[in-house]
């Protein structure tokens, strides 16, 4: 059990009477899935330590129906959709931050179209915006050196053109940040997403996410880092394939800074 | 008998001209089959899209090699038929080199197109080695196999062909004006064909004139059949680029349009007031079909992607199913889309323009269901379309089809889907639960 995480829902800010600077959307993979939890534990440790006065939904949150629209369920997505929608606007939320891009395109992007219009940021571009007002300091020694490759997300890179937000809260850390040949715009994808995430593959003649590493590990990097708990899972297993465990660690960009704080 | 090459001309030109455009209605006639889709937002985005992309060529030079041979032949093209201008007023007029009074201009433009002609053939040679000889990954995956291979030499050869003919023209006009040959007016400059000169050595006016019509004949010949090669060809993406770069996606890359009729379902669903058991009122319109399972039900923009694609086959290379040895191939979903409108086209022009059911589709009959599983949604080929194609929509209004018409979803993906039905994520866990991760 590590350090005591304050974590406030939006019911314990509607029965005080106020409202939180923002929402914090969990998401289903941060809630349930073992690797992502750590990864909300690392960001909540963060806007602990910048004093953000922040909410979640808890029980009252739900899956945003990202995963059930790409797999061609257009029904259960705006059930969804227009559920969640319903508490968002209930509380009167105006600005979401997640930690999952998926969930972040959903919300950015299809939500409009349903009723709920809210600022959505992705945790590397909050986590950017508390450096940038000098709400958050990170001493860069941990990694001081250290080479660290970012895997960028296709929902959040290609999807919605957010590069550098990720790089320039990696540069703090005083790494030294290495680019695979493939990044940004042309990043190849993990493997995860479209629903993949719960399916075996089809017939092929590699893993998706066994190409991706390969890519990673030709930066000759000593940490992968990710900004999506899928893409965590796949590189993840991608090293391991590799057999790499041992010597390069993946890790969120949420992650590295909690260590870095 | 003074006008016979006149009237011959003008017969060529309407004909070459007049088949074309039966063939462009057919075109737009198989474009309108495809349902109706609201593209008239943001004028001013769509026609600096086109002037960018399609004009510009800003993304085909993402490849370099590709990209700089890519504009030489499209600039050649483009400048070259200024040239065919000429031509045709010659042709329909009877006059030899109309616009030679333009003296020296004349001469520069008569100079830029043979040095932009050797530039193509330069460039064509490239193209064919990199198909033919290198290989290419991408020219030789198995949905090029049969015409789409022939047809990708066949736009070489022609064009290769009507370079040199163009040339051989110029090098017999020289040779003749040099002979002060009657009719043959200086005019132009030569930096190419005057190569070709020496071939033609002690020849006589007779014959030299002979040869120069013969080229200029079965090159503006060659053009007008270029024409209507068009159609049945991939090569229509040198039309088709401009109003489907227009047409392009403006949203996000990651943002999939929600489905109206399943909003208003929804939003009936949700409604507490709403009788559950009211019976649908005498006159409401037959419920939609959800997602696409023929190209019908795709919308028209979708349609026009189809007959934009030139199999160029950058999609599938950046395909991370392709890269790894699935059968998914966007190229592929392309290539099937509009080889099953075609199919429908005939089926229409077959039965007086009714379709008549022939107990096909798009789904199975041309695109399986691994293919559409294996997409992982990471918009990379959407990305590397040189001319703003969207595969990823095709695909993902097939899955709709198949899980809301069909329901038939891989069984690990029928299990997230009622996990989230259940208990609100994909996996099997108490939504009451959603918050122990704060103190584990």
């Amino acid at each position: 059990m590590s350090e005591e995480l304050k974590v406030k829902t939006m019911e314990e800010f509607m029965a005080q009477g106020t409202q939180p600077e923002i929402l914090f959307w969990v998401g289903s993979a941060g809630s349930y899935d073992d690797r992502a939890k750590k990864i909300s534990r690392a960001f909540v440790k963060i806007l602990n330590k910048a004093n953000v006065e922040f909410a979640v939904l808890g029980a009252e949150e739900s899956c945003t129906g990202d995963v059930a629209k790409r797999a061609g369920n257009e029904f259960l997505f705006q059930m969804q959709a227009m559920m969640n929608i319903e508490v968002l606007n209930g509380y009167e939320i105006k600005r979401i931050v997640t930690c999952d891009p998926h969930s972040f395109n959903t919300l950015k992007n299809e939500y409009p179209g349903l009723g709920g219009n809210y600022d959505v940021v992705h945790h590397t571009q909050y986590i950017k915006e508390l450096m940038d007002n000098g709400r958050l300091s990170v001493e860069g020694q941990v990694y001081k050196e250290k080479r660290i490759t970012f895997h960028d997300p296709c929902y959040l890179a290609r999807a919605n053109s957010i590069f550098d937000a990720p790089r320039d809260v990696l540069k703090k850390t005083n790494a030294d940040i290495v680019e695979m040949k493939r990044h940004k715009k042309t990043a190849l994808c993990c493997g995860a997403g479209g629903a993949q995430m719960f399916k075996e593959p089809e017939k092929g003649d590699m893993d998706v996410n066994v190409l991706r590493t390969k890519e990673a590990l030709e930066t000759n990097p000593n940490i992968i880092a990710t900004g999506c708990p899928y893409c965590n899972t796949m590189m993840t297993d991608g090293i391991k394939a590799h057999e790499k465990e041992e010597s390069i660690a993946v890790l969120d960009v949420a992650e590295l800074i909690a260590n870095s704080i | 008998m003074e006008y016979l090459p006149n009237i011959l001309f003008a017969i060529a030109l309407v004909i070459g001209i007049g088949f074309f455009t039966k063939n462009v209605k057919k075109l737009s006639r198989n474009i309108k089959l495809g349902k109706d889709v609201d593209v008239s937002d943001n004028k001013q985005q769509r026609w600096k899209n086109m002037a960018r992309i399609a004009l510009g060529q800003t993304k085909m030079v993402v490849r370099p090699i590709a990209g700089l041979m890519h504009i030489i032949v499209y600039v050649g093209f483009i400048i070259i038929n200024i040239e065919v201008l000429e031509i045709i007023l010659d042709g329909l007029l009877g006059t030899h080199r109309l616009f030679a009074p333009l003296g020296s201009l004349y001469n520069i433009l008569i100079g830029s197109f043979e040095v932009l002609a050797l530039l193509v053939i330069v460039a064509i040679t490239v193209f064919w080695i990199r198909r033919n000889i290198i290989k290419l990954k991408r020219f030789i995956k198995p949905e090029m196999e049969g015409w789409p291979k022939k047809d990708g030499n066949m736009i070489l050869y022609i064009e290769l062909v009507l370079m040199f003919l163009f040339l051989t023209m110029n090098a017999a006009d020289f040779q003749l004006q040099q002979l002060n040959a009657e009719h043959y007016v200086k005019a132009g400059a030569f930096p190419v064909s005057q190569f070709l000169v020496p071939l033609f050595d002690g020849m006589s006016i007779a014959n030299l004139i002979i040869i120069e019509r013969t080229a200029w004949w079965l090159h503006i010949l060659g053009i007008l059949t270029f024409l209507n090669y068009l159609y049945y060809s991939k090569h229509l993406h040198i039309i088709l680029a401009f109003p489907n770069t227009y047409y392009g996606k403006l949203k996000p890359m990651g943002q999939v349009n929600n489905v109206e009729a399943v909003t208003n379902e929804v939003k009936l669903m949700m409604d507490p007031s709403a009788d559950p058991y009211a019976a649908p009122a005498e006159d409401a319109p037959e419920p939609e079909k959800f997602g696409a399972s023929d190209v019908m039900d795709l919308n028209w923009v979708q349609l026009l992607n189809a007959y934009t694609c030139t199999e160029c086959g950058r999609c599938t290379s950046e395909c991370p199913a392709n890269q790894t040895g699935k059968k998914l191939s966007p190229r592929k979903i392309m290539m099937d889309t509009r080889d099953r409108l075609e199919e429908v086209g005939k089926n229409m022009d077959a039965n007086k323009g009714e379709f008549v059911a022939d107990g096909k589709q798009l789904l199975d009959d041309y695109i399986s269901q691994e293919e559409l599983w294996a997409c992982t949604t990471c918009n990379a080929c959407v990305q590397a379309c040189p001319v703003s194609i969207d595969p990823l929509s095709i695909i993902m209004e097939m899955r709709r089809f198949l899980v809301m018409e069909q329901s038939a979803a891989p069984t690990e993906l029928n299990n997230m889907m009622s996990n989230i039905e259940n208990n609100g994520a994909p996996w099997p866990y108490n939504q009451m639960d959603r918050l122990n991760w704060v103190n584990e």
